[in-house]
């Protein structure tokens, strides 16, 4: 038996979160005596994969062709499928990022598999994988069970570890012939903001809600996200107000985040909101309302102004980190 | 041009989730449905994209009786036609997407256009699932749309920034929030999408691959603790962040 798992690169630099991929797929390949293969897939690749070895894949393979420099949805998904099919690949585990998310649906098609997507947890039951999802924005969770004869999973990212070992593995070539019609879609440019992180991939997010008062005041939210490394989240309310950018917003109708410390500051906590991130590790609230349901969720809460505490915070940790 | 849209009728965004005595799904007691938000943004861009080009728009739903209540809601907002795509079974993403694909073909549309997820089982499949069916392109989470000659040119969110899509058409879409602002309904809109008819089929046939095995709660978290009510409590939370929780 055989699992694969789609190893995602952007600009040749593989993601974290296909690290984390990665070491699920082989904790799953163990637990079933099979085979774990990693593939990546671009151009002018094979000099990244000498890594994959050490996150555990028992295999590398790479499709490197000049014809997907640029990112295609349609072309990688090909590559993708094509791959499994030639190998008898019964598991294919991508990561739920923007990319994987786009691709594992071609993927399932292409393979006649059943996708659960964005899974939070994998386990072996009698030989059969068991994937544990969250529906209605973390409100629920569904454990589910793929019944085709090849399974694609989606994985969460920030929620499998990556563990690195001693081990490597020889990069192998594969071949994947395409024709024009494969790139129905293809990136022509990307724009990726530099310095912070978005909110899905960072370690820390510091959130502001309704309680920042001001769109000028999210300055103090910044300056925090900054000390700690951190993505900057909003909730719905504040960029219904147009003070934050929709790809801040965290909850129901934004992103799902899992981070290891969520820092709500000035946000009350609606039930949309929480769904977006409950499944964080660590959740620090500031609010002046005690009654506040953030604080149902929060490890540590603080009711005061935020304000008054905010700055205070910032610069404390500004001269523990040495910043 | 021809156009559809794909929209899914769910549970308001305010939903308290309680499981059903079956372990499987929702109590559905109390709560109340609308069109998912992302769609609301399709079926608008969908309208847009019909003002500019003229041609018209087609709207379709799959699932029980009630999501005619959503397909109402598109054609009040403007859309010319509807189709209700029935079954009173729920489906998974792919069997939603085998009964779209197959409404979809014979209308033949140049443009498909869907939210980027439903808010329910929160899949983020169905269009992308129906565009591999029917041998088209797609882009989701498209931020901006712009139609020319043929094809489209995209913006689509990835983490922690944008990416430029071209796409040829016929092409399906995934609506993100930040695509436009949808209208809501005209009193006059309402009253004609009273009399409009509606069409219906039965959903094609579909196998379930993946199959719900339990329906749980996330495990509550325990209330923690209120560290204290002004910034004297600062350095007590760092050490708590640091020593205890170690995340900084």
């Amino acid at each position: 038996m055989k699992t694969l798992a789609f190893i995602e690169q952007r600009s040749n630099v593989i993601k974290k979160s296909s690290y984390e991929t990665l070491r699920a797929a082989r904790g799953i390949a163990d637990a079933l005596g099979a085979e774990c293969i990693a593939l990546l897939v671009g151009s002018g690749v094979r000099e990244i994969g000498g890594t994959l070895g050490r996150y555990g894949a028992s295999r590398v393979l790479v499709v490197d062709n000049p014809a997907l420099a640029a990112h295609s949805g349609t072309a990688y998904a090909k590559a993708i499928a094509t791959i499994a099919a030639a190998e008898g690949a019964e598991l294919v585990f991508l990561p739920a990022s923007q990319m994987g998310k786009d691709l594992a649906p071609r993927v399932a098609v292409k393979l006649k598999a059943g996708l659960a997507s964005d899974c939070i947890a994998l386990r072996v039951e009698q030989g059969t994988v068991i994937a544990t999802r969250p529906v209605y924005a973390g409100k629920a969770l569904l454990n589910v069970r793929v019944n085709s004869a090849v399974k694609v999973f989606t994985l969460r990212p920030n929620v499998f570890p990556a563990t690195s070992t001693e081990a490597n593995v020889a990069v192998q070539s594969a071949s994947v012939a395409f024709s024009p019609e494969d790139f129905g879609a293809v990136v022509t440019k990307v724009e990726v903001a530099v310095g912070r992180p978005d909110v899905t991939e960072a370690d820390i997010v510091v959130s502001g809600g309704r309680g920042m008062k001001a769109a000028e005041h999210f300055s103090l939210i910044e300056s925090l996200a900054e000390i700690l490394g951190a993505g900057v989240g909003a909730s719905r309310a504040v960029v219904d107000a147009g003070w934050r950018p929709h790809d801040e917003q965290v909850g129901q109708t934004g992103k799902t985040v899992s981070p290891s410390l969520y820092v709500a500051c000035g946000i009350s906590g609606a039930v949309q909101h929480l769904a977006g991130m409950s499944s964080s590790k660590y959740i620090v609230a500031i609010n002046k309302d005690k009654d506040a349901p953030i604080f149902q969720m929060a490890n540590y809460g603080i009711v005061g102004d935020v304000f008054d505490i905010l700055p205070e915070l910032t610069a404390q940790l500004k001269e523990m980190l040495g910043k | 041009m021809k156009i559809a849209v794909c929209v899914n009728h769910v549970p308001d965004t305010e939903t308290k989730v309680k499981i059903a005595p079956d372990g499987q799904s929702i109590d559905r007691t109390g709560i109340n449905f609308m069109m998912a938000p992302y769609d609301e943004i399709a079926v608008e861009e969908a309208l847009r994209m019909r003002d500019k080009f003229k041609g018209d728009v087609t709207v379709l739903s799959l699932g029980n009786e009630k999501h005619k209540e959503t397909l109402r809601k598109a054609l009040a907002m403007g859309v010319d036609k509807a189709i209700f795509v029935r079954d009173d079974n729920e489906r998974d993403s792919y069997g939603v997407a085998v009964g779209l694909a197959a409404a979809l073909k014979p209308l033949a549309p140049e443009v498909i256009l869907f939210g980027k997820q439903s808010i329910d089982f929160d899949d983020a499949q169905v269009g992308t699932l129906v565009a591999e069916m029917l041998g088209m392109p797609s882009v989701s989470v498209a931020v901006k749309i712009e139609i020319q000659d043929g094809k489209a040119v995209c913006v689509r969110e990835i983490e922690g920034g944008h990416e430029i899509v071209e796409i040829k058409l016929p092409a399906v879409f995934m609506a993100q929030k930040g695509l436009n602002d949808p209208r809501y309904p005209s009193l006059k809109g309402i009253m004609a999408a009273k009399s409009k008819p509606i069409e219906e089929q039965v959903a094609a046939p579909a196998d379930r691959l993946v199959e719900t095995l339990v329906m749980s709660k996330p495990p509550a978290k325990a209330a923690g603790r209120i560290v204290g009510t002004d910034k004297s409590a600062v350095p007590e939370l760092i050490r708590l962040l640091h020593e205890e929780a170690k995340v900084i």
